[in-house]
């Protein structure tokens, strides 16, 4: 590890202080307590679909970042599948299992002081361990690192297998989904040739 | 001679033993023929081989029974004079014995077992007799002390007698355990087990630990021979079939330590503090048994601290060196004590009590069993001492002993040197025996008058006492019939020796030929002082009942003459001396309160870590179970919780 | 830009998470905090393949995976999570403990809500 962060040659103490900051790093801190800010307020409100909507502030800002990290691709996918689909998929859950609208007195568990304990005990563990680690590593942005040509280039020569093993694993997923919120009412099953009927009665019922 | 005569001696009875064992079940008719038959012929066979040995001459054959890495255990015989007569003795006594029990115990559903151990005990005192070797001697030693632990226990019913038995085997033990170690230690010294080589090498002075190893021995003697710091077991053996303490009490168990110590007297000899040890140990008895059997209301418990006495007698006589005399009075007391046991088992029989003081209130018990009465007569007489019964001749040679030993002119023979005994030892004897000569001629008159000359108060028989001892037979027979021929009859085959032993061994000369050769004639003074003192006693005892009928005759309450005789010593003296009690205070309760300790710390201590080790566990699940909630939430608190504190944990150590 | 800012704003959230799984009571909340976890991976993986530079780009190529996989997840764990509420009529993690130690009282509370659900 330690021959792999030499080769980086990204040790370079002297050069880089926190008390010049370049703009970069400004836009990236900005963005940054933005982020953590609608984080927080998303696993604590009280009010469950602005908790939804402050995960999708708070994932759009995580695009931000990865665009400021050069990783353009990566936050195009981050804005697609995250605000695009899994937002939506949890909001459809919310609803569908009749989550109140306004504010519920019983959104936290009685969980909630040890929660805070273990949260906060593990931030400032891991918060001491990785500045006390990378205080005085520096990443160097200049040049493209992840546009979308040089992402399918190393993607499609280097990751094609996982990628496709990671299209099954997609598939099953899917294929348990539907397996998984199937209803057990064989009656309600639309059969060959009587489908009127199975649907007139599923509207009866 | 043919050795297969004294082989089959011991084994007779043996082989009898065990088939009364193995069919007694399911052939009970078999039992009786089983049980008589082999000890009869045993007897008869002991009677031929002392007949076909003759007199002055020893036989000795072995053969080797296992190699050892150390000295050689052999299956040895040795015959000699003593061994002829104690051997007929034995034979005589036992088959007396079989043949009284198949009349005595009847009705008796455990008769089988009990006779076939009766053959097992006569065929272990067999075995001790003739025995040529130590190990050998040994092993009919301790197959005594079960048998006699089994039939003493015979009325296990009873809780007396199971408490009798228990004490006889583990006071015996008692003994038999450093008992164990002096032959041990005389094996190593002298090299072999063979008797007649260690006393070879004895008398050589070969032995380097003479004192050790017959202070050891004699602890073994004085258990199994009732001496007197372990003589409590005896009185209460009587708790055992009449029978069986006339088998114990005259010809097998205590014989057993008498001879042993006859039989290896020159290894004593060569300790003076062993013989002044055995003849404290012997007058100790001697006077505070007669003591005792003067206070005793229980038939045959003054028997039994009779017999005491006498084998005090005949450790007095070893103690002089004179082992001559141990074995005539061994001989003679056998014969008579038998007698006086089988006799006051018919008493008992007619009686239905055991108790003295109740028979002093029953009239007519002399017409009724007047076989009982003449043979008892001459038991009792032969016990006390008076010319021309055996005793009289046997009590009057060990006097004699005595009194050479206390000129230090001991008669040892061809033992030792006569300056090999102390004088005090001498003295010690002869006083102590002619005490004891004066209070056992007092009881045998008590005896004999508050059994057959009880007058009953009101015309009628008295129920026995309250506190009166129990008879664990009183039922067996019916007291309208006159005993069985089997009893009778026994009582008049033993009262010969007892009447005529001493005389006609004596007039012939045949007896000390037999022994040591040394001549058994009493000489005058003791003679005159035993006679005269036994006289003595007679008389203070007629006295002293005469006073006690005149009393009785004026109103007052009837009173033991014992009580008259003994004033303040009455009391200790009927129980013992406290013996017991000293025991009971020193070893008993020590004991159980140990026990009670280790019981406590058992249930209290020990048990409850392992209460504990199961219960922690519990608690500790108990506990557990409460963070079974089930909230999967609880769950992954947990784990993450713990891995930041092992990631601190890492952190800090490192 | 230094490499500590993205570290730290990913720890923070990262934590954030953790504060979210474990103190939520609705389940979807909790599988929302479960995203917020993953991002802040997603993060971290991002920002060290801009600082180490590799040919083969690990850290963006599993960025792409995990989003995928997160999707996944998040389709699933809405399924099972509906399936749970179709079946006992809620969404609350702390009442789903059919696995816990029973004890007498519940199952009277089990007994007494089936028939209140009948």
């Amino acid at each position: 590890m330690s021959a792999l962060l030499a080769a980086a040659g990204s040790l370079e103490p002297a050069a880089r202080s926190y008390l010049s900051p370049t703009g970069q790093e400004i836009v990236f801190l900005l963005v940054g307590v933005l982020v953590l800010g609608a984080a927080v307020v998303s696993v604590t409100t009280r009010q469950l679909v602005h908790a939804a909507l402050w995960l999708v502030v708070a994932l759009g800002g995580l695009a931000v970042e990865f665009l400021l990290l050069t990783a353009e691709f990566v936050a195009w996918v981050q804005v697609l599948v995250y605000l695009g689909s899994v937002v939506v998929l949890v909001l459809f859950g919310l609803m569908l299992t009749r989550a109140p609208i306004g504010r519920s007195p019983d959104a936290d568990s009685g969980n909630r002081p040890a929660a805070l304990a273990v949260g906060v005990a593990s931030a400032a563990t891991l918060v001491t361990l990785v500045v006390d680690a990378f205080r005085s590593s520096w990443i160097d942005l200049s040049g493209p690192a992840g546009t979308t040509r040089l992402t399918g280039e190393f993607l499609f020569s280097h990751w094609v297998l996982p990628f496709e093993a990671l299209s099954v694993l997609l598939l099953a997923a899917l294929v348990g989904a539907i397996v998984l919120s199937r209803t057990k009412d064989d009656r309600a099953k639309p059969r060959p040739g009587n489908l009127r009927t199975a649907l007139t009665k599923s509207k009866e019922r | 001679m043919n050795l297969a005569l004294p082989i089959l001696v011991p084994v007779l009875p043996a082989l009898g033993a065990a088939a009364g064992l193995a069919t007694g079940r399911r052939y009970p008719g078999l039992a009786r023929p089983l049980a008589v038959l082999p000890v009869a012929t045993a007897a008869v066979l002991a009677l031929v081989t002392a007949l076909q040995l003759g007199t002055g001459a020893t036989l000795d054959a072995a053969t080797r029974l296992a190699p050892t890495g150390g000295p050689e255990i052999s299956l040895a015989l040795h015959l000699d004079g003593f061994t002829s007569l104690i051997s007929v003795l034995v034979g005589l006594v036992a088959t007396c014995v079989q043949i009284y029990s198949t009349a005595y115990l009847k009705d008796d559903p455990r008769y089988p077992s009990y006779a076939a151990l009766v053959s097992l005990f006569t065929a272990a005192m067999f075995l001790v007799v003739y025995s040529g070797d130590l190990i050998v001697l040994l092993v009919g030693w301790e197959v005594m002390g079960i048998c006699s632990y089994f039939l003493i226990g015979h009325h296990w019913e009873t809780a007396d007698a199971r408490a009798a038995s228990l004490k006889a085997f583990l006071v015996t033990k008692l003994g038999d355990v450093p008992f164990l170690f002096g032959l041990f230690l005389l094996g190593a010294d002298a090299g072999t087990f063979r008797i007649g080589e260690v006393l070879r090498t004895a008398a050589d002075g070969g032995l380097h630990h003479p004192t050790l190893i017959a202070l050891l021995l004699l602890a073994g003697v004085a258990g199994k021979s009732a001496q007197f710091p372990l003589h409590t077991w005896l009185p209460d053996a009587m708790a055992g079939p009449t029978p069986v303490s006339a088998l114990i009490h005259a010809a097998t168990m205590v014989a057993a330590g008498i001879y042993l110590v006859a039989r290896l007297l020159p290894v004593f000899l060569q300790s003076s503090a062993a013989l002044v040890v055995l003849a404290v140990m012997a007058a100790v008895t001697m006077v505070g048994s007669a003591l005792c059997a003067l206070a005793q209301d229980d038939l045959k418990r003054v028997l039994a601290y009779s017999t005491v006495g006498q084998l005090g007698y005949m450790a007095g006589a070893l103690a002089s060196g004179d082992r001559q005399a141990a074995v005539f009075h061994l001989v003679s007391h056998g014969a008579f004590k038998a007698l006086l046991f089988l006799g006051a088992g018919v008493v008992i029989h007619a009686a239905h009590t055991n108790s003295l003081s109740a028979m002093a209130r029953m009239d007519g018990l002399r017409h009724r069993i007047q076989d009982a009465q003449w043979t008892m007569a001459i038991g009792l007489l032969a016990l006390a001492g008076v010319f021309p019964f055996s005793g009289f001749f046997s009590k009057e040679s060990v006097l004699t002993a005595a009194e050479h030993a206390a000129h230090g002119e001991a008669l040892t023979g061809s033992l030792g040197p006569a300056s090999a005994v102390p004088t005090a030892v001498g003295w010690t004897v002869l006083v102590a025996g002619l005490l004891t000569a004066l209070l056992t001629a007092a009881y045998a008159l008590r005896l004999w008058l508050a059994v057959f000359y009880g007058r009953s108060r009101n015309g009628k028989d008295l129920a026995p006492q309250a506190g009166a001892p129990y008879s664990p037979e009183i039922d067996e027979a019916d007291p309208a019939h006159l005993e069985p021929a089997a009893m009778r009859l026994t009582l008049w085959v033993l009262a010969v020796p007892a009447l005529a032993f001493g005389l006609a061994g004596l007039r012939t000369d045949w007896l000390p030929a037999l022994l040591d050769g040394e001549s058994l004639r009493v000489s005058f003074a003791t003679g005159v002082l035993g006679t005269g003192t036994a006289a003595a006693g007679v008389l203070i005892a007629w006295a002293a009942w005469r006073t006690v009928n005149a009393r009785a005759a004026a109103g007052q309450q009837p009173a033991d003459p014992a009580r008259l005789l003994l004033g303040p010593l009455y009391r200790p003296a009927q129980h013992g001396f406290g013996v017991d009690q000293l025991y009971s205070a020193v070893f008993v309760r020590p004991t159980e309160a140990a026990a009670r300790l280790v019981r406590f710390l058992d249930r209290a201590v020990v048990e409850t870590y392992v209460r504990g080790a199961g219960a922690a566990p519990g608690w500790l699940g108990r506990a557990v179970r409460f963070a079974q909630t089930g909230n999967a939430q609880g769950y992954l608190t947990a784990l993450l919780a713990g891995a930041v504190l092992l990631a601190v944990l890492v952190a800090v150590r490192s | 830009m230094h490499l500590a800012y993205p570290a730290v704003l990913a720890v923070l959230l990262f934590s954030v998470g953790v504060y979210g799984v474990l103190a939520r009571r609705n389940v979807v909340l909790v599988l929302m905090s479960v995203e917020l976890m993953l991002n802040a991976v997603n993060l971290n993986l991002v920002a060290f393949d801009v600082w180490l530079r590799d040919t083969l780009h690990a850290g963006q190529a599993l960025t792409l995976f995990t989003i995928t996989v997160a999707a996944a997840e998040i389709g699933l764990g809405l399924a099972i999570v509906l399936l749970v509420y179709r079946t006992r009529r809620t969404a609350a993690v702390d009442e789903v403990t059919a696995l816990g130690d029973r004890h007498e009282a519940d199952d009277l509370a089990d007994a007494a809500k089936e028939q209140a659900a009948a």
